[in-house]
């Protein structure tokens, strides 16, 4: 497998060194493996942050700047970042107003910012934390560690981070941000598997004729395999995944998220058919985004999510926003 | 027992070596990078007492192994070296109480208990064969580690496979397994010293 990689040890902070020459507008702790909005703490505003493994790209340093995230943490590849990472960031971009931890809910994620957490409230930051539970590919039990994060984080991201540019107060963009995490559901679906740099190979086996319906970005797999189907056939089975799960009364915010090795040809074509779907089921699409947001590596595939919408979040949601990889309005 | 302050430095640099060996895509490199710091903090600031080596060592794995390990690891050592207190010395009989300690700040932690196919399955029986020996100890972490291989992960990311975790070794269960062989293989190097 060839890969544009010096080594795989140092692929994070590589990447890190690259980011830092492409957005001056951002302040890349190559070292310390912390991204931050320049400007930051911008005075009264909650502070937003967020952090996970890497080979998610753009997610999460790609949407640090103004109307989203104020930092991201990212980790080694797959990988939970640390809660040295996640404190240094939250006294980065703590203004007095508070820092809200947005957290994917992996258990790694979700032990590393637990610690976090504690450890800033020690230093007099006041945190609130949101994990994100949006896969319905996954059950959610008192068993189990419960669905996993995937799409829904940009959704939530994004709508909190509205709120805080807004300077509402830490409650409320907290509270909004359970209501986008909620509202929303995905379903991942994988055509090829991804190759982590450490391993330089294929992470999972999926014969060149068959499909993984319910992947996970990090290639954890999902309900069950079948052979190849149609862009058509799959928008079916993801869109009817999710609206199993979530009934929607209002109107949809839309996400046709590629993996990372998926063309948008094919995703443009996919979104095509999920409209197919969503306006056969009875479900208005109040706005749709298509394009790799967050990925898997170099995983073919693509996953849908849907969130449901009141005036106040798509408001929000259409509020401008500035960052590497999002960016509307201004 | 042995000073534990030697035997975690040397266990450290065991675990390095017996983790890399299994290859468990990133289990064993996250481990890896975590016990090479804390060999190198333990070697640049030696602690006093054998409870400041077990703090020292469970924070510094915290701040840099990530994922899951690295704060169930982390806790682990850090509870059992609080435990510990600032004795200069410990006996076995210590060290099993405040293991049971550590073992159960990682149950709360993780929300885990044994059966559920987690580093619990090995810590849990393995200080409970403590009160025989450290060799008790290690085999019943062994075994524990094994017996998870037709267990059903509920716990982490093996859970989300569901019923197609079942034939499967939990690679955190094994990865205790190797802490406890490696603390007994030490153990026993103190006693023939």
């Amino acid at each position: 497998m060839k890969m544009l990689i010096n080594v795989p040890d140092s692929v994070v902070a590589d990447a890190l060194r690259g980011m830092a020459a492409a957005h001056p507008e951002l302040v890349v702790d190559v070292e310390n493996r912390v991204v931050v909005r320049r400007d930051a703490p911008v005075e009264g505003k909650v502070g937003l942050v967020s952090g996970g493994g890497s080979g998610h790209e753009p997610l999460h340093g790609g949407f640090v700047g103004a109307g989203m995230l104020d930092a991201a943490c990212p980790g080694e590849v797959f990988t939970s970042p640390v809660p040295d990472q996640m404190v240094r960031a939250a006294a980065a971009v703590d203004s007095g107003a508070g820092v809200l931890f947005v957290v994917k809910n992996y258990t790694g994620d979700v032990l590393n910012f637990r610690m976090a957490a504690e450890l800033a409230e020690d230093e007099g930051v006041q945190v609130a934390t949101v994990v994100v539970n949006d896969d319905v590919a996954v059950t959610d039990s008192l068993h189990t560690a419960g669905r996993r994060g995937t799409g829904a984080t940009l959704f939530v991201e994004k709508i909190a981070g509205a709120a805080a540019a807004e300077g509402a107060p830490l409650d409320r963009v907290a509270g909004l941000a359970r209501q986008v995490v909620e509202s929303a559901r995905s379903f991942g679906v994988a055509l090829s598997s991804c190759t982590t740099p450490a391993k330089g190979g294929p992470m999972f086996d999926l014969p060149a004729g068959e499909l993984e319906l319910g992947v996970g970005i990090h290639g954890e797999p999902g309900r069950e395999r079948r052979a190849m189907m149609t862009a058509g056939e799959i928008a079916d089975y993801a869109v009817d995944a999710v609206l199993a799960d979530l009934r929607p009364r209002q109107p949809v915010l839309l996400l046709v998220n590629g993996m990372g090795g998926t063309p948008l040809l094919e995703l443009y074509g996919f979104s095509a058919e999920v409209h197919r779907v969503l306006g056969e089921r009875g479900v208005p699409v109040a706005r749709t985004l298509v394009g790799n947001y967050v990925t898997s590596l170099d995983m073919a595939g693509c996953s849908v999510t849907l969130c449901q919408v009141d005036e106040e979040l798509l408001r929000l949601w259409d509020a401008p926003v500035r960052t590497p990889a999002l960016r509307w309005g201004c | 027992m042995a000073e534990a302050a030697a035997s975690v430095d040397r266990e450290a640099a065991r675990l390095t070596e017996l983790d890399s060996a299994i290859g468990d895509a990133d289990h064993g490199s996250n481990l890896q990078r975590g016990f090479a710091a804390v060999v190198k903090t333990l070697e640049a600031e030696p602690p006093g007492t054998p409870g400041a080596v077990l703090t020292t060592a469970g924070r510094q794995l915290i701040s840099t192994v990530g994922g899951a390990s690295g704060p169930l690891y982390g806790t682990l050592l850090r509870r059992t070296g609080k435990e510990l207190g600032d004795a200069d010395g410990v006996t076995v009989g210590e060290l099993r109480a405040a293991l049971r300690a550590g073992v159960d700040a990682v149950a709360q932690l993780g929300g885990s208990a044994p059966g559920d196919a987690t580093m619990l399955d090995a810590l849990d029986p393995a200080v409970e064969a403590l009160a025989t020996s450290f060799r008790a100890a290690a085999e019943a972490a062994g075994q524990g580690a094994e017996a998870t291989v037709p267990l059903q992960a509920r716990k982490g990311r093996a859970s989300y496979l569901g019923e197609r975790s079942i034939g499967h070794q939990d690679p955190g269960a094994t990865s205790s397994a190797l802490l406890f062989t490696a603390l007994a293989a030490v153990a026993d190097e103190g006693e023939a010293a």
